[in-house]
């Protein structure tokens, strides 16, 4: 099933042409990587699919009205803000706002699902940044969309809190709903995405499996550098090396 | 949340009962609810129909609403130091009020004196906005809410300074302060309408507010139209300004102490922090009523001294915080 | 028409002019003002403040304009070059005190709290000026018309003083005094007043009520004097509003203030 189809999306801010005719899509089941560049538009491409910055061409989110797109997708924004000092249980619980609903189960199966239930009522302004994310990453799923979609949400995190984090979105997917994210860790990218997206000069440069993805050509050309890359008995192993010059 | 809706709205009911009973007329409190509920031709009705209840009704609803649109505008704002009074809107207020009773507008037409203290709020919430973004950040916050109050506060002095009537000049003090004194029904009515409408502007912030705690692009993306309630704060908090300031002079600092104050009951979740510091303002302000009776009984004594020497070092601590949590 | 008669004497009395009088006098007070004018010889005084020209606080707004106003700064009187300066004590102290540095002869007049004050500031200034003949013509004139009035006495019907921003007077005022003259009692008792709540005010339900009259423009000041509970009680009540001209300053013209409210108590009777 899909739950996100691009076609043709462009998006032009203040004269400056951002994203040239993307197409692209994420389905059921996904775990789909956008990675590429600083400033090459991988957090305008989620917003424009969002409806949240005008675009031209089509998207199926942003082609709804607000509350049924909120309905279909929760969205983690770059910057973890937490403006008060709520409990985590009750940061959890904002999830509910578009289903303006008071339903606990959602809310105790997030907490459950990122491990905050010792921590449900301390709060969310004081915790560590992991405890945080997570805190975030519950919100996201109390929603119950059938996509999420992340803006760097690994970034900022300690190893440990990287791999559980990559690890909760393969559970998701497992569970039947999609997952885009952006990240700037290919290694990452490369083990726990299904699908990577890259992008290149406002457009994508290539879009497939990891292994298909990552090959020296689309390296060079997306990020100006060589790596190396095994497969391991513990899946894929990939190291970026030096700068093409 | 409901335990402390129903305590403060037993704190409201006290303080309004005791407003109703302190007055220099040292009346008995029997016989004066009895006049006030029963009426009858003495002069005990006047004085409670006449001077105590729109006295008392006043506090409520301008204490009520200043301490509404305080958590309404540090909720859409994101930050503690957002307060109408200290940000000019107050200031900008009084200055359209000043100048509808000083070119005559309001005595020709009665409502033009709510109706242009809105339009100066309006006008001061628009500037606070445009400065500061969506993200009301502390800096730009209070910088641009020294030069509203500063522009307001001059342009007001001017006004009255002008006017060919030899009180006017004087009246500066009650334009900065606020007060309740001599207040009539005539007051209450003036301002109810506006005070309703904004009422229900901002009875509809709550769930918007409490989905900016994440930001507003996650608040955007759970479907809330950031415009339409950036609207509804602008709007609602200028009425409910504009029509307490019209009535009664700029009272400050109530919308900055009690959604501070209030904000661990809620567990510090904007929406419902809307409408305990509803009641909290009306609670702050009626109490404020009663000690400028109690501790200088004759004197006029301007409620915003009371507001301020409770709220200021508030400020304070809200200003030294926001520093250290930058450094 | 004691206006008149007033007039008539001052004509009579001006050639008595004192020797040693001062040629140049400069008056920067709104009562200063009134009394100069009754008293000075003609070309004597050369300026009077820009508020004796105004009617509603001034008596002899028309006369006022025969002269050049100041706007009591230091800077203009000094260069009218004044032989003597009269001011109020309250007046404009800084302007005062820098006059005396540049050895400007200043008579500071305390402003009148009684009757009997305006017998005494009426010498004060008519020696000063050296017309002390003219004053005492107008102290007995002004003493003859008042004891007529002080003779009718009745009931006192209960009043209030009551003026923007809830300001009473009690008896130890010149106001008071007048009232107390006119033959009411005041609600304010004895002493100087101050803030009298409507609350008091509404108690009280004085007999007969007199506000000063609204000032042109606009102030919350006076907004009192609307209130609800002000308006019961003048529709209730007699009520009248004195022109502050009359009883602002201590001059002859509280006679004025005193004959109006006797008719007000008239009325009432």
């Amino acid at each position: 099933m899909t739950l996100l189809q691009l076609e043709n999306l462009s998006v032009t801010l203040r004269n400056r042409r951002v994203l040239s005719d993307v197409s692209v899509s994420v389905a059921a089941g996904e775990v789909v990587g956008l990675i590429g560049r600083n400033g090459v538009g991988k957090t305008t491409l989620m917003r424009a699919a969002l409806g949240l910055i005008p675009a031209s061409g089509h998207s199926s989110l942003a082609a709804m009205t607000p509350n049924a797109r909120a309905k279909a997708v929760a969205w983690m924004p770059q910057t973890r803000e937490i403006a008060w000092p709520v409990s985590v249980e009750d940061l959890v619980a904002l999830g509910r706002l578009p289903h303006d609903d008071r339903a606990r189960g959602p809310v105790e199966a997030a907490l459950r699902h990122m491990a905050l239930e010792p921590l449900r009522n301390r709060r969310a302004t004081n915790l560590s940044g992991g405890e945080q994310a997570r805190a975030l990453i519950a919100r996201a799923l109390a929603q119950e969309t059938p996509l999420l979609m992340a803006d760097e949400p690994i970034a900022g995190l300690d190893p440990e809190h990287q791999i559980a984090t990559m690890e909760v979105f393969a559970d998701i997917a497992a569970a039947g709903r999609g997952v885009m994210l952006t990240l700037h860790d290919i290694a990452l990218a490369a083990r726990h995405c299904t699908r990577l997206i890259v992008l290149s000069e406002n457009s994508v440069l290539a879009d497939g499996a990891p292994s298909d993805v990552l090959t020296e050509g689309t390296l060079a050309r997306a990020f100006s550098i060589t790596a190396y890359h095994a497969q391991s008995d513990d899946g894929p192993v990939f190291q970026p090396l030096r700068r093409v010059t | 949340m409901t335990k402390a809706l129903a305590l403060l709205f037993a704190l409201v009911l006290v303080l309004a009962i005791g407003s109703l009973s302190i007055g220099p007329a040292n009346l008995p409190f029997a016989d004066s609810i009895r006049a006030l509920l029963a009426g009858g031709d003495g002069p005990l009705t006047l004085v409670m129909r006449e001077i105590r209840l729109p006295r008392m009704l006043l506090a409520v609803m301008i204490g009520g609403t200043l301490g509404l649109a305080g958590a309404a505008m540090q909720g859409y704002l994101r930050n503690p130091l957002a307060e109408p009074g200290l940000l000019g809107v107050s200031g900008c207020a009084a200055l359209g009020a000043v100048l509808a009773i000083q070119t005559g507008l309001s005595a020709a037409f009665s409502l033009a004196l709510p109706l242009s203290a809105l339009a100066g709020a309006v006008i001061a919430v628009l500037i606070l906005l445009v400065l500061t973004g969506p993200r009301g950040e502390t800096l730009t916050l209070i910088l641009g809410g020294i030069a509203i109050s500063a522009i307001a506060g001059a342009l007001t002095s001017l006004v009255l300074n002008l006017s060919p009537n030899p009180f006017a000049a004087n009246e500066i003090i009650f334009w900065m302060m606020g007060s309740l004194a001599d207040r009539s029904m005539l007051h209450v009515w003036l301002a109810m309408p506006f005070m309703i409408v904004g009422l229900a502007l901002l009875a509809g912030v709550g769930r918007g507010l409490d989905a900016l705690t994440l930001g507003e692009d996650a608040a955007a993306a759970m479907g809330f139209d950031l415009r339409m309630l950036r609207l509804r704060i602008v709007l609602g908090t200028a009425c409910v300004v504009g029509a307490g300031t019209a009535v009664a002079g700029s009272i400050g600092f109530i919308g900055l102490v009690v959604p501070h104050l209030l904000r661990g009951t809620v567990g510090g979740r904007p929406g419902p922090l809307l409408w305990v510091s509803a009641l909290g303002g009306a609670a702050m302000l009626l109490s404020a009523d009663i000690a400028v009776r109690l501790i200088a009984p004759g004197r006029d004594l301007k409620l915003g001294v009371l507001t301020a020497l409770v709220g200021a070092p508030f400020f304070l601590h809200l200003v030294w915080r926001s520093r250290r949590q930058r450094a | 028409m004691w206006r008149r008669a007033l007039g008539l004497f001052l004509m009579i009395a001006a050639p008595a002019a004192a020797q040693e009088s001062p040629a140049r006098v400069v008056s920067m007070n709104l009562c200063t003002d009134q009394m100069a004018m009754l008293l000075a010889a003609p070309g004597q005084l050369l300026s009077v403040s820009s508020l004796a020209r105004d009617a509603q606080s001034s008596a002899m707004a028309e006369q006022a304009k025969a002269y050049p106003i100041n706007h009591g700064l230091a800077e203009e009187i000094w260069l009218l070059k004044p032989d003597l300066v009269i001011a109020g004590t309250f007046t404009s102290r800084a302007s005062v005190d820098m006059l005396k540095r540049l050895g400007v002869q200043v008579l500071t007049v305390p402003p009148a709290y009684s009757l009997a004050d305006v017998t005494d500031r009426l010498r004060l200034i008519g020696e000063a000026l050296g017309r002390s003949a003219t004053a005492n013509a107008v102290i007995a004139d002004f003493e003859a018309r008042l004891s007529t009035l002080r003779a009718r006495t009745g009931r006192r019907p209960s009043a209030a003083l009551y003026y923007a921003n809830g300001y009473t007077t009690g008896n130890q005022t010149l106001a008071g005094e007048i009232l107390l003259t006119a033959g009411f009692s005041n609600i304010a008792g004895d002493g100087g007043g101050g803030r009298m709540s409507l609350e008091e005010l509404a108690m009280a339900q004085p007999e007969a009520l007199i506000t000063g009259q609204p000032y042109p423009g606009a102030s919350r000041s006076e907004e009192i004097l609307d209130h609800p509970v002000v308006r019961q009680i003048r529709a209730a009540q007699a009520s009248r509003s004195v022109t502050d001209s009359d009883w602002l300053c201590g001059t002859p013209f509280v006679l004025q203030a005193i004959e109006q409210l006797s008719r007000l108590r008239q009325d009432i009777e």
